[in-house]
């Protein structure tokens, strides 16, 4: 018979090796799935998982993984703070949104003036359109205590709606004969986001993301507001005691992780996707989410996560189209890996047992 | 090995196409597809996978076919297509408007490979566009729901506020108000090309507001699912002949017929005599078809319908001839006077009787 058993505290060993675990049982499991459909298993795996970072591309590949996870890991970075101290910003993707459109607005304003100060003015802008995005939550919680989980998810469709409509209308391209979208920044060098190192996929956005992760890192460590959101979300009770106040800890977290999705949404649109337009939200906001929980939210498991995430992103289009898989069958594998890693956590938290239950 | 090497560093993207261009006596031609939507979405993609299909058809052992669905308009398609051109694609079809600044950069990247961009205009050296004249079997849709109506509303599920939608809209509206002057249209903006959920409820909205006749200018074919669910309401297939719901709601459909445009365009890349050109076809070049009128049509308006399909065909009609005056009253086309290419590429108005305004 097998039975679980509960570990007194959670196995270091089995913390660092799930995640691992995971990604075999997923190449396992997906391999099968592919194998249903007609591919051949190990070369559907080997181009998702092997042939972006060591395979003939790379070159190329290795510098979209950095694109891809920059978004993911900064805004994931913003949000684990919330999520270790229970306050969830699930709306990270309005956030991100309102960031794109506030800052790419302060570029374009400027057209064609050409300063050194464009570009730095567009981040500031990006980052507090965030922050002021994410504050409807946080004063509305703190005011009022509605939940800041449906205020912010809500909001997120709110700036859908604001994108849809500057793109048709007030930031629409007055030289792109009435069809949607802004200009491109491409085209607006002092605006644009563009690759520091060409062919590297690193951008500004890929900096911003590593300091982040840095920067949480050390807060969480060694400053006293990560010990006040760690406490709060470990034991409320006795960080009242400590003297912690959670509206401004809710007021502080949210902010964080508001400004953090703008900057991700001013990054990316004023580089890797070069305009505003109506569906220039791809979900990074929501996909954040998974790459917190994924990364357990520790500011290096984020970086992994995210970088894990990318993989999956940008080795799962590039199978898509070399082997003619589904679209759903990639969605598939991602939504695979959540699952082992959720299903194995198990073992981190409880020791499985061979034998007959002992009569307590 | 020694090829991986070659192609190491940042500067080699170009030198990858140029490795990857085509030996043509020994090589068979790859052309590559970029889809909005799944294969399975029932309408525009799987128009073009048809397409896709039929090259295959047609040429056997001399091409090779991939294609990537589902890619999100913005980095994601940049990165999509470079991957095919790393792949050794010689022709790479877009097939969304939204695509159209990534094409240009890709292109830009990968002079040898020749690019075709759906509906857009932005052209280059190895850049063509290609778009069908929709408006064209909106005219005759648009003469069916005037005769059709009980109600004299009909609905009008539209996607984007681009030039494109709107000019169906005016050509639906025109050749309505033509057979029955008491005709009305309410329009809803989805915003999305392919979004059953959206489509349902915006289908639904409409027929609650009276609207007995639903066109579409989206793919899935939830619109048609709800019209059969409420009864009495006509529809018409969109980008697809979707049969399934004939002979009620679907009294008839546009077909996109995309395969002799792909078949023709492939064989140029093969001959060596492909050059960027800007391809706008309509019902006379098969571009476009005007799926079975079903016999829930009285006999004599079938007739009348297939007879303004044919003197389009013919090139006897335009649908955009005067008088015509837009929406604010100004003059627009004189008596006889028939529109041009560049005001229909551009259309940003509905003309004089539409109700409401084109969302900015």
């Amino acid at each position: 018979m097998l039975r679980l058993e509960k570990r007194p505290s959670p196995s270091r060993l089995w913390t660092g090796a799930t995640p691992l675990l995971a990604v075999l049982l997923t190449m396992l499991a997906g391999g099968a799935m592919f194998a249903l459909l007609g591919s051949d298993p190990v070369v559907a795996i080997r181009t998702i998982f092997w042939d972006p970072l060591f395979g003939e591309f790379a070159f190329y590949y290795r510098g979209q993984l950095l694109v891809k996870a920059a978004p993911l890991i900064l805004i994931a970075i913003g949000l684990s703070l919330g999520f270790r101290a229970g306050i969830w910003n699930i709306g990270a993707e309005g956030q991100y949104i309102v960031g794109a459109i506030v800052g790419a607005a302060v570029g374009l304003a400027a057209y064609p003036t050409e300063s050194r100060l464009i570009f730095p003015a567009m981040i500031l802008a990006g980052a507090f359109a965030g922050w002021l995005w994410a504050m409807i939550p946080a004063i509305l919680k703190t005011r009022f205590n509605t939940n800041e989980i449906l205020v912010s998810l809500m909001l997120v469709y709110v700036a859908e709606a604001m994108l849809a409509s500057v793109s048709s209308g007030l930031l629409r391209n007055p030289d792109g004969m009435g069809f949607p979208g802004s200009r491109n920044f491409k085209d607006y060098p002092a605006a644009h986001n563009a690759f520091l190192i060409e062919g590297a996929g690193v951008h500004w956005g890929v900096v911003a993301a590593m300091i982040a992760v840095i920067f949480a890192y050390v807060l969480l460590g060694r400053h006293v507001l990560g010990f006040h959101i760690r406490l709060t979300g470990e034991a409320p009770r006795a960080a009242r005691f400590a003297g912690v106040n959670p509206s401004l800890l809710v007021v502080v977290c949210l902010g964080i992780s508001g400004a953090l999705a703008g900057l991700a949404g001013l990054f990316e649109v004023s580089g890797p996707a070069g305009q505003i337009s109506i569906d220039f939200n791809s979900g990074y906001g929501f996909t954040a989410i998974i790459v917190a929980f994924l990364g357990r939210l520790h500011p290096v498991g984020i970086l992994l996560a995210g970088l894990l995430m990318a993989l999956t992103y940008v080795g799962g289009d590039a199978a898509a189209s070399a082997l003619g898989l589904p679209s759903a069958a990639i969605q598939l594998l991602q939504g695979m890996l959540l699952f082992f890693l959720l299903a194995v956590d198990v073992l981190a938290n409880f020791r499985i047992r061979f034998g007959r239950t002992e009569a307590a | 090995m020694k090829r991986r090497t070659v192609l190491k560093g940042a500067g080699a993207l170009a030198l990858g196409a140029g490795l990857a261009a085509p030996a043509w006596a020994q090589k068979k031609v790859k052309a590559g597809f970029i889809y909005v939507g799944p294969v399975g979405d029932g309408g525009w993609t799987y128009e073009h996978d048809q397409g896709r299909l039929a090259v295959e058809a047609h040429f056997g052992d001399q091409v090779e076919t991939v294609f990537q669905e589902s890619v999100p308009e913005g980095a994601d398609a940049e990165r999509a297509m470079t991957q095919m051109a790393l792949g050794g694609a010689d022709i790479i079809f877009a097939t969304s408007f939204g695509y159209m600044d990534p094409v240009i950069n890709v292109a830009a990247k990968f002079p040898k490979v020749k690019f075709e961009h759906a509906t857009g205009f932005k052209r280059a050296e190895n850049v063509s566009t290609y778009s069908a004249r929709f408006y064209e079997g909106r005219a005759v849709q648009g003469l069916l729901a005037g005769r059709m109506t009980r109600t004299n509303k009909i609905g009008y599920i539209a996607s984007f506020p681009i030039p494109e939608v709107i000019r169906g809209i005016n050509s639906a509206y025109i050749h309505a108000r033509k057979v029955n002057p008491d005709v009305e249209f309410s329009v809803v903006w989805v915003y999305t090309w392919f979004d059953p959920a959206k489509e349902a409820d915006a289908a639904n909205a409409l027929i609650e507001q009276g609207a007995d006749v639903v066109l579409q200018h989206t793919d899935s074919t939830a619109p048609q699912a709800a019209a059969e669910k409420a009864g009495n309401v006509y529809t018409f297939g969109q980008a697809s002949d979707m049969a399934e719901y004939a002979p009620m709601p679907r009294i008839s459909s546009i077909i996109d017929n995309w395969a002799p445009y792909y078949i023709r365009r492939v064989q140029a890349v093969m001959d060596g005599t492909w050059k960027s050109e800007d391809t706008w076809d309509g019902i006379g070049a098969g571009m476009v078809e005007i799926g079975e009128i079903t016999e829930v049509v009285p006999a004599d308006v079938r007739a009348e319908a297939e007879a303004l399909r044919d003197a389009i065909a013919a090139g006897e009609y335009h649908p955009f001839t005067g008088p015509l005056k837009k929406q604010d009253g100004s003059a627009w086309l004189a008596e006889g006077e028939v529109a041009d290419d560049g005001t229909l590429a551009g259309m940003n108005f509905y003309v004089e009787g539409m109700k409401g305004d084109i969302p900015s």
